[in-house]
Parts: C-alpha cells; sequence; structure tokens
C-alpha cells in the first residue's frame, strides 16, 4: 500500500486499548495500555480479574468494595450447576465431541435468553433504571408487566413475567435467599440491600419467587453497569460452570447422558392404524 | 419416568434404526423427494408449498446471498477461516450475528409485523397514509431506507421474480409499495429495502411473523462460505490483519493504578 493510501488506512476507534509498536514493525506490539494503564508494568500482577472487568467496562478503577461485589458476584454465577439448561447445552456439546467453541455457543445461546439468562438481566437492570427503589412503582410495573399484551414485534419473544423472578419456580429458593442476603451485607449501593428489605412485596407483585437473575441484576446495578454492559458480564460469568461441566461430560461420552424419551403426538404409523 | 422426562411432540422423533418422523410424516418414506426450502418451510410452517412459492422462496434466499468477505457476517466467518479455525464455526458464528439491528433479522421481524398489522388496520378502514403517521410517531418503520446506499440494487430482480412466478399480486406487496410512496413523500431516501420486500412477499405467501423471524436466519447463509473458502485458502492470519497503525486510540492517557491497601 502506497504512503498516499496509508494515511487513508481504515481505523478502529476505541476509548479502551492503547497499543504501542515496535519500532518499525507496526504488527508487533511494544506496550499496552487498558484505559491508560500499563498492562504489563501496571495491571500485571497488581489488578484482580474482577477488576480488570469492571475497568475494560466501566473505564475506571473499581473502589475496593466495588471489586469485593463484583468478584462475590463472579462466584456466585460461576456455575449455574447442570440443572440450568445453558450447562445443560454445553453439556450437550460436550457430550458428544463438539469443539470447545461450539460448546460454549451452545452455553451462550441458551443463557442469552429471557427466562434465566442474560436478556432476562438486561430486563431487570432496565426495570431498576427506570424505577428505582421506589415500592409502589415497582408494584404498578409489576401489575402492567403481567397484563400486558403482546407489543411490537422483536426478534426477542414476548415473555409475561417480571424480569428477575422466576415464572416456573414452585416455592422461593433458599438458595437465591441466602446469595441475596450475602451480596447485600457487602453493603455496596442501595439496590441489593433495598430488594432484601421488600423481598415478600415485591415477590408478591411480581406472582414469582425471586430468580438468581433478579440477584445478578441488583448487584450490577449496584456496581454501576448499564443494562447492555450487564447482559454482557451475565453471559461471560457463567460461562465456567459450562466449560467444567461439558468437560466432565465429554470424558464421560454420549451413553452416560440423559437421552430422554419423547411422546410422539402425530406418529403416521398410528394414524395408519387408526 | 416423569411426563417432563417424556414431552409430547409434533415435531418429530427419530426412531433410531428404523424411521424418522418429520412433523407427522416419514421423512425417508414421505418426504425423501423434497427439496430442501420445501422441508425446511414445512418444518416452521408446517405448511407445504407449491413450485412457485418455493421458486420465490429459493429467490430471497439467493438474492441477498453476497459474498463480500467484507461484509460484518462474513468477514467474521473470513476471519475464523484466516484464524484456522473449522466451517462450522464460521458459519454459525456469521449467522447468529445476522439477527443484528441494521441488517438481517430485526429489519426482517419488524417490517413484517408493520406490514401485517397495517394491512389489517386498513383492510378495518383506517387511512393508510394515517397508519404509516401514526407509526412514525411511536418508531421507525423498518425496511425503508438503507444506510450505505439508498437504492436496493436486490428489488428489480426479486419483483422480476415473484411477477414470473405469479406470486407479485398480493395485498402486502401492494400495501408495502404504497408505503414506500408516502415515506419517500416525506423522505425520498426512504426507498423500500430487501426487508420489506420479502417481508411482504413472505407475509403474501401465508407466513406469520414467527414463521418469517425462523425463515429468513439462513437468507445470506449462501455468501458466507466463499468467504471462509478464500480465507482458508491464503496465509494463515492473512485477512484483514490489524497492525497498531489502524487502532485509533481516544482514551484517557497513561496513568498509574491506584494502589491497595
Amino acid at each position: 500500500m502506497s504512503a498516499v493510501r496509508e494515511a487513508a488506512r481504515p481505523q478502529v476507534r476505541t476509548r479502551i486499548w492503547l497499543e504501542e509498536a515496535v519500532p518499525g514493525h507496526s504488527g508487533v506490539t511494544q506496550a499496552a495500555h487498558c484505559h491508560g494503564y500499563d498492562l504489563t508494568g501496571d495491571l500485571l500482577g497488581s489488578a484482580r480479574w474482577v477488576e480488570m472487568i469492571f475497568l475494560l467496562l466501566r473505564g475506571e478503577a473499581p473502589s475496593a468494595d466495588q471489586a469485593r461485589l463484583l468478584e462475590a458476584l463472579a462466584v456466585l454465577l460461576a456455575n449455574p450447576g447442570p440443572r440450568d439448561p445453558a450447562v445443560h447445552a454445553a453439556m450437550c456439546a460436550g457430550s458428544t465431541g463438539s469443539t470447545a467453541a461450539a460448546t460454549l455457543m451452545a452455553a451462550l445461546a441458551v443463557g442469552a435468553g429471557q427466562l434465566g439468562g442474560a436478556r432476562e438481566v438486561h430486563a431487570a437492570v432496565t426495570a431498576w433504571q427506570q424505577l428505582g427503589c421506589d415500592l409502589s412503582t415497582w408494584q404498578a410495573a409489576c401489575a402492567a408487566r403481567r397484563q400486558a399484551a403482546p407489543g411490537v414485534a422483536s426478534i426477542w419473544p414476548h415473555t409475561e413475567h417480571v424480569p428477575g423472578f422466576d415464572p416456573n419456580a414452585t416455592a422461593a429458593s433458599p438458595l437465591v435467599g441466602a446469595a441475596l442476603a450475602r451480596l447485600a451485607a457487602l453493603g455496596v449501593g442501595p439496590h441489593l440491600a433495598w430488594l432484601l428489605a421488600h423481598l415478600d412485596v415485591l415477590e408478591a407483585a411480581a406472582g414469582a419467587p425471586l430468580a438468581m437473575t433478579g440477584v445478578a441484576a441488583a448487584a450490577l446495578v449496584d456496581l454501576g453497569f448499564s443494562p447492555a454492559q450487564a447482559e454482557m458480564l451475565h453471559l461471560l460469568l457463567r460461562l465456567p460452570g459450562a466449560a467444567a461441566h461439558a468437560l466432565e461430560q465429554q470424558t464421560l461420552g454420549p451413553k452416560h447422558f440423559p437421552f430422554f424419551d419423547l411422546d410422539l403426538v402425530d406418529d403416521p404409523l398410528h394414524q395408519e392404524a387408526a | 419416568m416423569s411426563a417432563s422426562d417424556r414431552p409430547p411432540s409434533w415435531a418429530g422423533k427419530a426412531f433410531v434404526g428404523t424411521r424418522v418422523v418429520f412433523r407427522g410424516q416419514d421423512l425417508h418414506a414421505d418426504l425423501r423427494h423434497a427439496d430442501w426450502m420445501d422441508l425446511f418451510v414445512f418444518g416452521i410452517t408446517g405448511r407445504r408449498y407449491g413450485p412457485a412459492a418455493l421458486k420465490l422462496m429459493h429467490a430471497l434466499w439467493v438474492g441477498t446471498s453476497y459474498p463480500d468477505v467484507r461484509l460484518w457476517n462474513n468477514r467474521v466467518a473470513g476471519l475464523a477461516a484466516s484464524a484456522r479455525s473449522t466451517p462450522s464455526l464460521a458459519v454459525a458464528a456469521a449467522l447468529g450475528m445476522c439477527e443484528a439491528t441494521v441488517y438481517g433479522g430485526h429489519p426482517c421481524v419488524r417490517a413484517i409485523d408493520f406490514l401485517r398489522s397495517a394491512r389489517q388496520r386498513v383492510a378495518q378502514g383506517e387511512d393508510l397514509d394515517a397508519v404509516v403517521a401514526a407509526e412514525l410517531a411511536e418508531r421507525r418503520i423498518y425496511g425503508y431506507g438503507r444506510p450505505i446506499h439508498a437504492t436496493d440494487e436486490r428489488l428489480p430482480w426479486l419483483l422480476a421474480i415473484a411477477r414470473e412466478q405469479g406470486l407479485a399480486d398480493g395485498p402486502h406487496l401492494a400495501l408495502a409499495l404504497e408505503v414506500e410512496q408516502l415515506l419517500c413523500a416525506r423522505d425520498p431516501r426512504l426507498k423500500m429495502n430487501y426487508a420489506a420486500m420479502s417481508a411482504a412477499l413472505a407475509a403474501d405467501l401465508g407466513f406469520s411473523v414467527v414463521e418469517f423471524h425462523h425463515f429468513q436466519v439462513p437468507m445470506a447463509m449462501a455468501g458466507v462460505p466463499p468467504c471462509a473458502v478464500e480465507a482458508a485458502e491464503r496465509p494463515a492470519g492473512a485477512l484483514f490483519p490489524l497492525s497498531c497503525d489502524h487502532i485509533r486510540y481516544e482514551g484517557v492517557p497513561k496513568r498509574a493504578w491506584p494502589g491497595r491497601a
């Protein structure tokens, strides 16, 4: 490429990452800075993983309390467990020897959803932003949500449940309650504490027990993340468990993984017999 | 075994070693000669379409399969191949990201939803201009206007095939063309694009919003593999490698990481 065309070279604009080249070798990195912080000279060995994540998304280092809350949330979300549909998806891929990327893509596709997934967290964080910590506003919003007719079509299917609450739960989950209490006790931001204080009223308004997505959303709001950032983080932070369970099933193979059964309702053989 | 371990299914079932039921038909006995598009649409809708409709459906896919590796989805497939990833991962990633806001899934869903709803409202006696104005007051009407070039080169070809197959006289396409006139009177750049025309033709074929959403998933897929195959033929890492000169940093100046006590 000529010097003239070199000047007009297309560029990626970023406020996140500065990468300096070795003189004379524009493809070889001498040093990299994340939001101004030297990766190898400063961050490596000093910054914790959750501090790096916070820095990447928020552009600033977290306070010690924020880092503690994000770390606790990351531990909480790291493994949704094999019952979780996203982990189930990863295990399907793992048990049959799919590629590692396909395995995580399977977990992401399922874990992206509006029931127990990242899109639900997006919706819940949006709700927190709109409703704040005002009980009557939440009650009104819950009632409206549960009665809302499908509106304009979207790539996301219409859902009726209040985001952050589990419409399929047959009882409140002690695990979810304990997680909320532990995170709220860290004392970062008002939302977790307010959710804990008004949980009974909110669950009654939602007509469903609190879900882990609701805990995660409140924590992510306390950490100052936007709905889009919260959605991404929820996807990312749940991947370790999906990976671990998929690798475990890979060693066991498909014969040791449930295949279930189906009750075929329109079997042509039955129709012929009838 | 509980009932949830054995859910009812109308979609189908593999009786491995003997037969497969596909939406109530034996895949190998009844459907073995099916055109792939026929089977795909049958799977989504439960309806079998005739040769003219299937020809149009093929055209809907063919006409927007652009093997240009600069295009975002194709580029991802090309980058995957360039990084020596696998074809499945390349194509799956490219397809997944086609459910985008500026192209693909989102505009298609919004376009067919608006056209179906507008047609209903007009059939109930509302004036189309008022329907359009009311929609614009609430939100953008997808399927009109195009970011790079206002003219959509795909439309005359698609329309010609629809006419050739006798499928260009449906009410949704007529309404979509009227909407174009109304929008262009407001802003000449708001010419119809592929999302509106494909949505209108699909609606005239009886597709619901959900059915069209599923139908359009692989719409651009045929353009993806050539980009991956070409990238795989190049040296590894040779597709659009970004040097430090390609990155324009606009963030804060260098600073020291705050110490923790």
